[in-house]
């Protein structure tokens, strides 16, 4: 009896320290890998900061002088405003556009990607691994890139910024719409295969309606990141409210009114977009009470 | 079941089949009709007349070729070699390419027997394969030929300026100069300038052969002349390269840092006060949809161009976005381990850290590392718009519109980096919060 206890005070003993000693080496495990990203981040920021053309410092104490001019211009010409955004509706519609139509490209694209890349849908099993690479680099492309050399050989417009915008979206889109396809159930597929149907048909009957939720959901989300897309990409040449600005921009002062209202309507329609987007998605995955 | 219900079943069933068809096509159609209007409005009937294919001609072929130019100035006589055209790519003096040979009658042989010589007095003859001898000479600034109507497509002549395109190359005269290209596979002088050294050694000579440079040893050497090559500014690339990776790490991570903070105050179940909720969502929603563009634009003008810029542009929104998915992280956190933590007398303070961070580590650590390669994108981006990194290196080699060899190395290079940093915060994930995907 006594030496059961004493045998089991000295193991809770044993127990003890070795918790102890573990304690002590995750706590400094953690405050090692602490120190290394304060160090990481701080000589980052230094870097950083040497090689901007404006130091940090300075520049934080004019941060807000430019708005503030664009906002006091606009404001003595505020009378103008609702003209001035009349006025650059089309360029928006344009921006709008571009991103409706290569998020609807890039999801044929997307979803066809996805299965033919994914484990157990793929039309040749063989080939996944080749799908799975070409979709990976398709989404590694910055739509910038693509978009530049476009504009090259096709001039400026709407139709280079729909291509680069449309590869990208089929990239990211096939990865995550393959995460889901994954999940599917194969029943129907096995069902509509003894009828003798063909592939095209086993993923258009058996697949997509079981996934398309969640691929609604999906493509709507890159809706709204393709909004913002195309609004930079009109930035560097390819039409869109994205130009006006640009535009807008290099007149500087005296035309601040029409930079205010471009940047209105940018952050209403992204805005605008946001919500309709997160509350539809919200209904889809949520079901139809939510 | 009686037939009153299965009537009444029936007709639903009908009634929910009759909207799936008229949904099932009207989709299509609607679908078919807005690219009905995009076709007009984005104007695709045009774009056969904007479109300049042979800019796209170009582009392919120098994407992955080089050119050497041999100039000959009309005034001095003199004749110049260099790749590209480029002075960084001359060749230093007294030395030409091997296929260019004469002394007072320079001959170029541009391979397939076309051969272009440059005789004194400004005189010309270009010997084509399959259509015979052209001879021109200047005559002040006039360019006379013996060429005769009608000209091939690939000659185009007028009195001030003839151009031959041949398949080995090109010839161009005019009255200041005449100029050939001769185009050859490959990047040129990618390891070493032609005033290197090493420049044209092999990889087992320069590692395990006699001594090049007298002043240095082969491998710093070459690793120095390599790192300096002017034509290809592998330092400055491997520079940018590194900036844009760091505008995604510090605009990422600062993000994190900043939101954790303010999404306590905007969720539910941690912030007592409507108010600042409230305000702190509103917060989120302002930032976000204000979009990195706009930020990129206004900070551009307080910082000046470079990868500051970018981080704070990238910094800011993401702290909007972190803001709105970290507070529903926190709102979904399971109670119990609160009570659990509370029971033990402990601290709002310690609450937070021993019971709620727990949880929502593994969620927070996914988006941040989701957001951290997916940010090196928008780090490309936003440095081609604020000048700085990888992305502002192509907006250059691009609006210079003759480096397509260039724009299409960077181009590999930032797919690389993309992949690589998914590759890496995928790995990351696995290591940090176990396998997920």
């Amino acid at each position: 009896m006594t030496d059961a206890t004493l045998g089991s005070a000295s193991s809770v003993d044993t127990i003890q320290s070795a918790y102890m000693a573990q304690v002590q080496r995750r706590r400094l495990y953690g405050g090692i890998t602490l120190l290394l990203f304060v160090a990481l981040m701080v000589s980052g920021f230094n870097i950083a900061d040497a090689r901007n053309a404006g130091g940090f410092w300075d520049g934080i104490a004019n941060i807000g002088a430019y708005p503030a001019d664009v906002l006091s211009e606009a404001w003595e010409k505020r009378a103008d405003l609702p003209a001035l955004i009349v006025k650059y509706a089309p360029a928006l519609m344009e921006t709008i556009n571009i991103a409706a139509v290569s998020t609807l490209i890039g999801t044929a694209g997307g979803i066809i990607l996805s299965l033919l890349g994914t484990r157990g849908l793929a039309r040749w099993p063989r080939l996944i691994p080749v799908f799975r690479r070409f979709s990976d680099i398709m989404r590694a492309v910055p739509e910038i890139v693509i978009a530049l050399v476009l504009i090259f050989v096709l001039g400026g417009g709407p139709i280079p910024a729909v291509i680069a915008i449309s590869i990208h979206t089929a990239g990211a889109l096939a990865k995550m719409f393959s995460e889901v396809a994954e999940n599917a159930d194969l029943k129907p597929v096995e069902g509509l295969a003894s009828t003798g149907a063909t592939w095209a048909q086993r993923m258009w009957l058996g697949i997509i309606p079981q996934v398309a939720p969640n691929y609604l959901s999906y493509a709507l989300l890159r809706f709204e990141i393709n909004i913002r897309a195309s609004a930079i990409l009109g930035f560097v040449g390819a039409g869109g409210i994205g130009y006006e600005l640009r535009n807008a921009m290099a007149w500087g002062p005296g035309r601040f009114d029409e930079a205010a209202a471009i940047f209105v309507l940018l952050f209403g329609t992204i805005v605008l977009f946001d919500q309709i987007s997160s509350r539809y998605r919200n209904r889809l995955t949520e079901g139809a009470n939510a | 079941m009686t037939t009153a219900t299965m009537d009444i079943a029936k007709t639903q069933a009908d009634s929910l089949f009759k909207r799936k068809r008229i949904i099932g096509f009207a989709a299509p159609v609607v679908v078919l009709a807005y690219f009905v209007y995009i076709f007009f409005a984005f104007d695709l009937m045009g774009l056969a007349q904007r479109a300049n294919w042979d800019n796209a001609i170009k582009l392919a072929s120098d994407s992955w070729s080089h050119k050497v130019h041999v100039t000959r100035s009309s005034r001095t006589g003199e004749i110049d070699y260099a790749v590209e055209g480029e002075r960084k790519g001359r060749y230093p003096e007294g030395t030409r390419p091997d296929w260019v040979s004469g002394e007072d009658i320079v001959s170029i042989d541009l391979g397939g027997d076309t051969i272009v010589r440059l005789l004194p007095d400004n005189h010309t003859e270009i010997d084509i394969p399959g259509y015979g001898l052209v001879t021109a000479h200047l005559e002040g600034r006039q360019v006379i030929t013996n060429l005769q109507e009608p000209l091939p497509e690939w000659i185009n002549a007028s009195d001030r300026r003839v151009g031959i395109t041949t398949p080995e190359g090109r010839i161009t005269l005019t009255g200041s100069k005449t100029e050939v290209f001769n185009y050859f596979m490959g990047w040129e002088l990618f390891w070493f300038t032609l005033d290197s050294p090493y420049h044209g050694q092999s990889i087992t000579k320069i590692l395990f052969g006699a001594q090049i440079d007298p002043a240095r040893s082969n491998i710093t050497g070459a690793v120095s002349d390599w790192w300096n090559n002017a034509m290809w500014r592998h330092k400055d690339v491997a520079w940018a390269i590194g900036e844009t990776i760091l505008m995604a790490f510090l605009g990422t991570m600062g993000a994190a840092i900043l939101a954790l903070p303010l999404a306590f105050l905007a969720a539910k179940r941690f912030a007592p006060f409507v108010l600042l909720r409230g305000a702190t969502r509103r917060v989120f929603d302002f930032v976000r949809g204000v979009d990195a563009l706009i930020w990129t634009v206004v900070l551009a003008r307080a910082f000046g161009p470079g990868p500051l810029t970018g981080t704070l542009a990238i910094l800011i929104t993401d702290t909007g976005t972190f803001g709105k998915t970290f507070s529903e992280a926190l709102e979904n956190v399971d109670a119990k381990q609160i009570e659990g933590v509370t029971s033990t007398g402990a601290k709002p303070l310690q609450r937070y850290r021993f019971a709620v961070i727990p949880q929502v580590v593994p969620v927070l650590l996914a988006q941040i590392l989701y957001f951290f390669e997916s940010n090196t994108r928008s780090a490309t981006i936003i440095g081609a718009i604020t000048g700085g990194g990888i992305g502002l290196m192509l907006t250059q080699a691009i609006q210079t519109q003759k480096d397509w060899e260039e724009v299409a190395y960077y181009i590999v290079l930032i797919v690389l980096m993309v992949m690589f940093l998914d590759w890496f915060s995928g790995w990351l994930r696995s290591r940090l919060i176990g396998r997920k995907d």
